[in-house]
C-alpha cells in the first residue's frame, strides 16, 4: 500500500516535468502539443477514495495551469475526468468492474483502449471549448480536439505499454 | 438537519466536484478578459527555475544559431554607426537618455494558444518592472505583465488580449496591432482609415503613441489588406519579421518617461 502511494507520487512529478519541459514544446505541426499526463487517470488505482482523487486531479491540472499561464483550464479538464472516470469504467468493463477481485489484468485490450480514449476525448474537449470559449470558432475546436487528441492518445498507448505497472 | 447533513455527505463528492470546478470556471474567465493572475503565474520561483534549468540544458543545441544571429545583429549596426553621419562625440550621460535597455533570455516560449505568454530569466533584482516594452533583434515580441525576483512573464504579441499602437513606416497612419489567434505568423492591424494607399509588402513599426515602446520598431510587413464590415477601415495582415518559434536572447525597454505621461494623461482624464 506504501509502496503504491510511492509510486503514484513519483508519478505525479515525472508527468508534469515531462508535460512542462517536453510535451508543451513540441508544436508538432504547429499546434499539437500533446497532453501525455491524462494517462495519470488512466493508471490511478481503481479501489481509491474518490474524493481524494479529485482533490489530486485538480492539483494535478492547476499545477501545470501555472506552468503554462492557462490558468485553471487543465485543473478544470482533470477534475472533470477524474469526476466522471467511475461512469466511464462502468461503460467500458460492464458488471466486471463491480466486483472486488477486479483489475486491469482480466480485460481486454480494446476495452482498455476505449477507456483511454474516452479519457482523452473528455478532456481535450472540456480544455479547448474553455480555452477557445467561442461558437463562431467551433471548427478550430473540433480540429485541435482531433489533431492533440490523436496525438495524445497514441502517445499514452506507448507510456502504457511501456511503462506497464507490474502490480497491477 | 440530520437529513441536511445526511445529503450533503452522501453527494460530498458532487459537491466537491462543483466546488472546484466554480472555481476553476471563474479563474478561466477571467483570464478571458482581465490580466493575468499575479499570484498564479510562471515567473514565480518554483517554476521559472524548473524552465531555467530546462533552458540551461536545451541553449546548448541552438548555440551555433545564436550566434550567427548576434554576428549580424553587430555587423547591421555597426554599418548603421560608420555610416551615421552625427558627430561621435555624444553626451553619455545616462540620465539624459529616454530609454533603457536590458537583455535576458527566454526560459519558456509558446504560440500555439489563444493567449500565449512567454517566460524571461530576469526580474526584479535586474531592474525589470512591468509594462516594459520586449523586442528581439528582428523586431517586437510583447509587453512584461508579470516580475517576480528572478523572473519575469511576457504577454505576447500573439495573444487575443494584446493591443499595440502600430504605424506604416514613413507615414503618419497608424491603427491597433491586434491577433485573431489562428496563425502564429500572422497579426492584425485595423483602424487604418480607407484613404491611405496600401501596397503588399509594406513595413509596419510600431507608432509613437504608446509609452511603452520607441517609435520605429519593426513588426513586419503587409501580407494582404481588405476593407472591414463598415467599409470605412482597412483590416490588415501583417506578417512578422520575427520567427515566433525559434526565439531565444530578447532585449526589454523602459521608457523611462512612462511614469510621467501616465501621471499626465490620468490627471487630464480626471477634469
Amino acid at each position: 500500500m506504501n509502496n503504491n502511494i510511492f509510486i503514484n507520487i513519483i508519478r505525479f512529478v515525472l508527468l508534469i516535468l515531462t508535460q512542462v519541459l517536453i510535451f508543451n514544446n513540441l508544436n508538432f505541426m504547429g499546434f499539437i502539443n500533446p497532453m501525455v499526463y491524462v494517462i495519470f487517470f488512466y493508471w490511478y488505482p481503481i479501489k481509491g477514495n474518490r474524493a481524494l482523487f479529485m482533490i489530486i486531479a485538480f492539483l494535478l491540472g492547476f499545477i501545470i495551469d501555472i506552468f503554462s499561464d492557462t490558468l485553471a483550464l487543465n485543473a478544470i479538464a482533470s477534475l472533470t475526468v477524474a469526476y466522471a472516470r467511475p461512469v466511464l469504467m462502468r461503460f467500458c468493463f460492464g458488471v466486471n468492474y463491480e466486483f472486488q477481485n477486479f483489475s486491469f489484468k482480466n480485460t481486454t485490450k480494446i476495452q482498455r483502449l476505449t477507456l483511454l480514449g474516452l479519457l482523452v476525448l473528455i478532456h481535450h474537449l472540456i480544455f479547448f471549448s474553455l480555452e477557445i470559449l467561442s461558437i463562431a470558432h467551433i471548427l478550430l475546436i473540433l480540429k485541435k480536439v482531433l489533431a492533440t487528441g490523436t496525438a495524445t492518445l497514441i502517445l499514452c498507448t506507448l507510456f502504457s505499454s511501456l511503462f506497464s505497472p507490474k502490480s497491477e | 438537519m440530520q437529513r441536511i447533513i445526511n445529503f450533503i455527505l452522501r453527494n460530498r463528492n458532487a459537491f466537491l466536484y462543483s466546488f472546484l470546478a466554480l472555481i476553476s470556471l471563474v479563474m478561466t474567465v477571467r483570464s478571458h478578459s482581465y490580466h493575468q493572475s499575479k499570484f498564479f503565474n510562471s515567473s514565480k520561483w518554483l517554476s521559472g527555475s524548473i524552465y531555467g534549468t530546462g533552458a540551461d540544458i536545451s541553449s546548448y543545441f541552438g548555440l551555433r544559431e545564436e550566434n550567427r544571429r548576434l554576428l549580424e545583429e553587430n555587423m547591421e549596426l555597426r554599418r548603421i554607426l560608420f555610416n551615421s553621419t552625427i558627430d561621435s562625440v555624444q553626451p553619455m550621460d545616462s540620465t539624459m537618455m529616454d530609454f533603457a535597455v536590458l537583455s535576458a533570455k527566454l526560459v519558456k516560449n509558446s504560440f500555439s494558444s489563444p493567449r500565449n505568454y512567454l517566460t524571461i530569466n530576469k526580474g526584479k533584482k535586474d531592474g525589470v518592472k512591468q509594462d516594459m516594452g520586449v523586442i528581439t533583434t528582428k523586431g517586437i515580441l510583447g509587453i512584461v505583465e508579470n516580475v517576480s525576483n528572478n523572473y519575469a512573464t511576457v504577454q505576447s504579441v500573439l495573444n487575443s488580449k494584446s493591443n499595440i499602437n502600430a504605424k506604416i513606416k514613413n507615414t503618419e497612419y497608424f491603427g491597433s496591432l491586434i491577433w485573431e489567434g489562428d496563425d502564429y505568423t500572422i497579426a492584425q492591424l485595423v483602424d487604418i482609415p480607407r484613404l491611405v494607399p496600401l501596397v503588399v509588402g509594406d513595413t509596419i513599426v510600431t507608432g509613437g503613441m504608446s509609452s511603452i515602446f520607441p517609435e520605429n520598431i519593426p513588426i513586419g510587413t503587409i501580407k494582404k489588406y481588405d476593407l472591414n464590415a463598415s467599409r470605412s477601415f482597412y483590416n490588415i495582415d501583417v506578417e512578422l519579421f520575427n520567427d515566433m518559434a525559434n526565439i531565444k536572447n530578447v532585449y526589454l525597454i523602459e521608457n523611462k518617461n512612462r511614469e510621467q505621461i501616465k501621471e499626465l494623461e490620468a490627471t487630464t482624464t480626471n477634469e
